[in-house]
């Protein structure tokens, strides 16, 4: 876990944790570990955010999103988008995790696991329906860059899996 | 502009990704089936995300009017500096392929070195992108196996496309003038020192495809310099449609 560098004003939490990920409503940018930093300097809160993907798409929606939620609370704000240190599906929280399931999509595996059922079509990933281990690899990508598909032979359920991503 | 060479070198780096995410956005509703439609456009997507970050940071270097997207869509065929091999068309699903398996594992080592850039903005890009890079680099060598180790058919179309794109792979480790001058100064990647390991592992997979390694007695060039292939003027005219349609679009 690299969560040391997160430089959050604690008064800012409960704002922040009502902005969600539009591609996942039921995650939070505060479970999914985007935000970075947000401090109050000379009444502007400053927020750092960075992208799970390079090219994920809901990263200008995020920031807007947070500006609105900032605004709506009473502060001016500006976003600035980080590169380093680079986020990792580690940064999901236990919380997050446990929303991404709730939702249907299973959460990241380790990264060993991840690369045997992605390459090797290890019998790994739990389906989000079911519970069952009896599920197999559809497409190493899905509906977005953060996902892959996969169905399970149990419930026959297609679900997405979160790809672990270090 | 305060330091050209710097921009030439970022555009050096990043004009692959913009026209190799061109291409693989081409099949968007066309891909042979919904799942490596859905695959193809993903990796397009994580390209043009890279892409952005580098246009963002050389339009800072250029300090002018230049944005991300004047410099992605409004420059002349001449000024794009990519290698040629990224500019080939789709032809088929197995020269998609093939066309992917060649970039990425280049793509893969130059990464793993820019890391190590003194240049902070640029080794973070590519700390970032790396990790991408390793899920393309998985499904186009998984796809180069199961074509080539596939069905009679499947197997020719594969060496077919092995065979057509291999005269673009050494332009990959050409140094241009902005490389040499960034390799000195400790930001740029020595592509020379790259070549050997590159074909080490292209042919690790090709062998393990039953693949024959295709061989070339003479290399093309001239996408760093500008001079590209027949298909790149196709290729732009639908790239910058838009913005020459509609001026001042944005991303």
């Amino acid at each position: 876990m690299t969560t040391i560098e997160q430089n959050i004003d604690t008064i800012l939490i409960p704002i922040l944790e009502k902005v969600s990920d539009p591609e996942i409503p039921v995650l939070s940018i505060m479970d999914m570990g985007v935000v970075r930093k947000a401090v109050i300097e000379n009444n502007i809160v400053k927020v750092q955010i960075t992208p799970t993907y390079s090219g994920c798409p809901a990263m200008d929606v995020i920031g807007d999103d947070i500006k609105a939620a900032l605004k709506a609370a009473g502060y001016n704000s500006e976003i600035e988008l980080i590169l380093a240190p680079a986020w990792t599906t580690d940064w999901i929280t236990p919380r997050g995790r446990k929303a991404l399931e709730d939702y249907g999509i299973a959460a990241p595996l380790n990264a060993e696991a991840d690369k045997s059922v992605l390459l090797e079509g290890k019998k790994m990933v739990k389906c989000p329906q079911c519970g069952s281990t009896n599920t197999r690899l559809v497409s190493q990508f899905g509906s977005t860059a953060c996902k892959a598909q996969f169905q399970c032979d149990d419930c026959q359920e297609p679900f997405d899996y979160f790809k672990c991503l270090k | 502009m305060k330091n050209e060479t710097l921009y030439k070198y970022i555009l050096g780096i990043a004009d692959n990704s913009l026209i190799l995410g061109q291409r693989l956005g081409e099949l968007t509703g066309h891909g042979p089936s919904l799942e490596t439609d859905i695959a193809c456009t993903n990796m397009s997507l994580d390209l043009f995300g890279q892409v952005r970050s580098y246009f963002q940071y050389a339009a800072k270097i250029a300090g002018d009017d230049r944005t991300e997207d004047t410099i992605a869509m409004l420059r002349k065929e001449r000024d794009y500096v990519n290698v040629l091999l990224v500019e080939q068309p789709n032809r088929n699903f197995a020269y998609t392929m093939a066309r992917q398996f060649l970039f990425d594992v280049y793509h893969l080592l130059f990464l793993q070195e820019l890391q190590k850039s003194k240049d902070l903005t640029l080794a973070a890009i590519a700390n970032k992108s790396i990790k991408e890079v390793r899920y393309h680099l998985r499904f186009s060598s998984d796809w180069v196996k199961r074509l080539g180790d596939g069905t009679t058919e499947s197997h020719q179309k594969m060496q077919d496309a092995m065979d057509g794109l291999w005269t673009y792979t050494d332009e990959l480790f050409h140094q241009t003038e902005a490389d040499k001058a960034m390799v000195h100064e400790g930001i740029g990647v020595d592509v020379t020192a790259l070549k050997e390991t590159y074909y080490k592992k292209v042919n690790e997979i090709l062998s393990e495809a039953t693949l024959e390694i295709p061989e070339s007695k003479y290399f093309q060039k001239g996408g760093k310099q500008g001079i590209h292939t027949e298909y790149m003027g196709y290729l732009l005219a639908e790239l910058q449609y838009m913005q020459r349609a509609y001026p001042n679009m944005e991303w």
